[in-house]
C-alpha cells in the first residue's frame, strides 16, 4: 500500500512550497543560529575586559622590595606589560592562598601562577615557565592564552634569548562551560521547534481549507503524507544541525565531539515532532485554536527539557516535569554523545525516544479522519 | 449513478431526507436548492467523504463508502470552497497529482481543457478566483474521469469569472464525462444541465428537465396586456380563454398552441384601448421562488457541516 513514489511527489511539492515561502527556512535555519551567536554572545563573555587572577610567587630581592634602588622584577614589569592590554583586568592573589582553589572559590577558569623564581631566571636566562589556568572551551581562556603569549614573546626579545614559556593548566570542574551545554539544547530547540509549529500549522490550515478532503480524492494516503513531512524535516534538521555546530565551534570554540552518534536524534527528533504537530493541528477545530494548544505543548517543554538551562541545576519537582517531557531525552541524549562521550546513556535516551516516537506517529496516523462519518 | 432513499441525519437535523435520483452517463445532472438544503451533504455521501445513515447509493456501480479508494481513481471531485498549497503552479499542481495517480498525462492538454493556459506558470495563491476555480477543475481532470462532481463551482465568483467556469464545463460535457453540480444560482442550472433536482429541507422537490419543471410547476405561458377590466370581460365572453385580471392588467393564459392568436384576434375586435403586449412563460427561478417560498440569496455559509 505505502508508496514510494507518491510520497516522494508529495516531498517535492511541500519542498518546493518550503523553499519558495522562505518563512519556514527562516524559522528551522536562521533563527537556531541568531540563538547560538546570542547566547554565546551573552555567555562567553565575547565582549568588555574579562578578569584574570594573578598570582605573583616571584620571591626575587628586587620584587620584594629587600634590595632597592635600579635592579630589576622581572615579574612586576611583566604584570603591568599583561595590564597595558587593556583586554583583561588582572585580579592579584595572595601567595598564601591555594590559587585553583582560589579560581573556583570566583567561578573562574582563567588566571596567571608567576613562579618563585622569575626574576632571578629570566635574568640568568635560565628556562622558566608561566603557568595559565583556562577552559579549552572558554573564548575568555583564549583571548588570555594569546595575551599572555604576546607579552612572554616580547619578554623573549627584550631579554635576547627565550628563556620565559607558557605552561598550560586547567581547573578540572569548570572545563564544561555554557556554551558547551547551550548547543545540544539548541539543538534540541531546532530539532522541536520548527517541526513543532510548522506542522500545527499545516495540518489546521489545510483541515480548515478542505486541502485534506481534495488530497483524499487522490490515491495519496495519511501515512505517506505524514511520512513526507517527516522526511524534509530530517533533512532541515541535518542541515540546522551542521550550521549550529559549525557556528558554535567556529566563533565561540565549542567543545563539541561530533560522532555519527548524533544522527539517530536528528532522524526520530523530527519523526516525533512532526508526528505530534500534526496530532495536535488535526484534533484541533481551527488553527487559532491549534496555535493555542501547540504553544500550550512546546512552550513549557522548550524551557523545562534543558534546552536554556541545565535541568540538573532546576529544583527537584521541576526535575521530575522534565524527566516526563520527550525533548528532556533529545538533548540529554545530544549532551552525552556530544559532550560527554558517554554512548551507554545515550542508548537509553534513544529508547526512550523511539518508544514515544513511535506511539505518536501511530496516533498521529490513527487519530486523523482524511474523511468524515 | 444510482441514488434510492438516501438519508443523512447529522443529531435530530434529518439534512437529507429519504432522497432518490438518477444521473445516466454523460449528463449533466443539477442539484438545486438554498443553503442548507442537503446538497453538500449529498453530493460528499456520492463521492465517499462522508457515510450515509440510509437507503442506497451506487456510483459506476461502486459503493461510494466502502469502495472509496477505487471510486476516486474514477472520479473526479472539487469539494465545496475548493483551496489548495499555496505554492504549486497550476502546471506543477498538474504534475504532482498525475505522480499521486501513477499516470501519465498530457499537462497542456488539461491546461486547455479548463482554459488556463495563460496561468499555467503562477502561484496558485497569485492566481484569481476564477483561476483557483479551473485548476481545481484541473486536477479533477488528471486521472481522466467518467464522472466529476462540481460542488458549487461558481460561488463568490464575479459574473465573467462565472462564464468562464460554464464554458469549461461544456467542454467536460463535450468530452463525454458526466457532472454532477450543485448550485444555487438558478441561471447556471438552466443554462447548462440536462436535468435538474430541486432540493429543498432535505428532499427533492422537484425534477426534470428544465422544460418538464417549468411545466409541471408552472403556470402556464401566459400573454398580458395592460388594459381595463372591460376587456377581460369581453375576452370571457367571447372566447374559451381563461382570463384574469389585476390592476390595470390582463393575463390570458396560453392553454393551447393557437391561444395567442386566438387572444390577439378577440383583442383586436372588441375594439377597446391597450397597450404593452407582452407573453411571457414561468421561469426556473419562478418556480423555484414559488415552491422554496424565498428567493435565491448568495450565501456564505457552509451548509451541512
Amino acid at each position: 500500500m505505502f508508496s514510494i513514489r507518491r510520497t516522494l511527489a508529495d516531498l517535492s511539492v511541500f519542498g518546493k512550497g518550503y523553499i519558495r515561502s522562505r518563512v519556514g527556512a527562516f524559522f528551522t535555519l536562521v533563527f537556531p543560529v541568531i540563538l547560538i551567536l546570542l547566547f554565546g554572545a551573552i555567555f562567553s563573555g565575547g565582549g568588555g575586559a574579562s578578569t584574570v587572577y594573578v598570582q605573583n610567587r616571584d620571591t626575587s630581592l628586587s620584587c620584594t622590595g629587600e634590595v632597592p634602588g635600579n635592579s630589576i622584577c622581572a615579574s612586576s614589569m611583566f604584570i603591568s606589560a599583561m595590564n597595558s592590554t587593556t583586554a583583561i583586568t588582572l585580579v592579584p592573589v595572595p601567595v598564601s592562598d591555594n590559587f585553583s582553589q582560589y579560581l573556583l572559590s570566583q567561578s573562574s577558569s582563567d588566571g596567571i601562577i608567576i613562579p618563585a623564581n622569575f626574576t632571578a631566571d629570566y635574568i640568568q636566562h635560565k628556562p622558566v615557565n608561566v603557568t595559565v589556568y583556562g577552559n579549552p572551551a572558554s573564548t575568555t581562556s583564549a583571548i588570555v592564552k594569546e595575551i599572555t603569549a604576546s607579552v612572554v614573546n616580547s619578554f623573549n626579545l627584550y631579554g635576547g634569548a627565550p628563556v620565559v614559556g607558557i605552561k598550560s593548566a586547567t581547573v578540572a570542574s569548570s572545563s564544561y562551560k555554557y556554551i558547551d551545554f547551550l548547543i545540544p539544547g539548541l539543538i534540541g530547540f531546532a530539532v522541536l521547534m520548527s517541526p513543532m509549529f510548522a506542522l500545527v500549522n499545516i495540518s489546521s490550515t489545510y483541515k480548515r481549507d478542505k486541502v485534506f478532503k481534495a488530497l483524499s480524492l487522490t490515491p495519496l494516503t495519511k501515512t505517506e503524507w505524514l511520512v513526507s513531512k517527516i522526511l524534509w524535516y530530517i533533512v532541515m534538521t541535518l542541515i540546522s544541525f551542521c550550521l549550529m555546530v559549525a557556528t558554535g565551534v567556529l566563533l565561540f570554540g565549542a567543545h563539541i565531539t561530533l560522532s555519527l552518534g548524533v544522527l539517530p536524534f536528528l532522524v526520530l527528533g523530527p519523526l516525533l515532532f512532526v508526528s505530534l504537530g500534526m496530532l495536535v493541528g488535526t484534533s484541533s477545530n481551527t488553527p487559532e485554536s491549534a496555535a493555542v494548544v501547540g504553544n500550550l505543548i512546546t512552550f513549557p517543554m522548550m524551557f523545562l527539557s534543558g534546552t536554556f538551562f541545565p535541568v540538573d541545576s532546576m529544583p527537584a519537582y521541576l526535575q521530575t516535569i522534565a524527566h516526563v517531557l520527550p525533548l528532556y531525552y533529545v538533548i540529554e541524549g545530544l549532551t552525552n554523545v556530544m559532550i560527554y562521550g558517554n554512548y551507554g546513556a545515550a542508548l537509553i535516551d534513544l529508547g526512550v525516544i523511539l518508544i514515544i516516537a513511535v506511539i505518536i506517529f501511530g496516533l498521529a496516523v490513527r487519530l486523523f479522519k482524511w474523511r468524515e462519518d | 449513478m444510482v441514488v434510492d432513499s438516501l438519508e443523512k441525519k447529522y443529531g435530530s437535523l434529518h439534512a437529507v431526507d429519504g432522497i432518490s435520483f438518477t444521473v445516466e452517463h454523460g449528463e449533466v445532472f443539477s442539484l438545486l436548492g438554498p443553503n442548507g438544503a442537503g446538497k453538500t451533504t449529498t453530493i460528499e455521501i456520492l463521492e465517499g467523504l462522508r457515510n450515509k445513515d440510509g437507503g442506497r447509493v451506487s456510483v459506476l456501480g461502486l459503493d461510494p463508502w466502502s469502495k472509496g479508494y477505487d471510486l476516486h481513481k474514477r472520479i473526479g471531485v472539487i469539494p465545496q470552497g475548493f483551496k489548495f498549497l499555496d505554492y504549486p503552479t497550476p502546471r506543477e499542481a498538474i504534475k504532482y497529482y498525475s505522480a499521486l495517480f501513477g499516470k501519465k498525462v498530457d499537462v497542456d492538454q488539461i491546461l486547455k481543457e479548463v482554459i488556463l493556459e495563460d496561468a499555467a506558470n503562477i502561484y496558485y495563491m497569485r492566481l484569481s478566483g476564477g483561476q483557483k476555480q479551473k485548476m481545481g477543475m484541473a486536477l479533477s481532470l488528471v486521472n481522466d474521469p467518467e464522472l466529476v462532481f462540481l460542488d458549487e463551482p461558481t460561488t463568490g465568483l464575479d459574473p465573467q469569472a462565472r462564464r468562464a467556469v460554464w464554458e469549461v464545463i461544456r467542454n467536460l460535457q463535450r468530452q463525454g464525462r458526466g457532472v454532477l453540480l450543485t448550485t444555487h444560482y438558478l441561471e447556471e442550472a438552466e443554462e447548462l444541465a440536462d436535468r435538474v433536482a430541486i432540493m429543498h429541507h432535505g428532499k427533492i422537490i422537484a425534477h426534470g428537465t428544465v422544460d418538464e419543471i417549468v411545466s409541471k410547476h408552472g403556470s402556464g405561458e401566459r400573454l398580458t396586456v395592460r388594459a381595463g377590466e372591460e376587456l377581460a370581460g369581453y375576452l370571457r365572453e367571447n372566447t374559451r380563454l381563461r382570463v384574469e385580471y389585476s390592476s390595470g392588467k390582463v393575463d390570458v393564459i396560453l392553454e393551447q398552441k393557437n391561444d395567442a392568436l386566438m387572444a390577439l384576434g378577440a383583442i383586436a375586435e372588441s375594439g377597446l384601448a391597450w397597450s404593452e403586449l407582452t407573453t411571457k412563460r414561468d421561469s426556473l427561478e419562478d418556480i423555484f421562488i414559488k415552491m422554496v417560498g424565498e428567493p435565491v440569496v448568495e450565501g456564505t455559509a457552509a451548509e451541512g457541516s
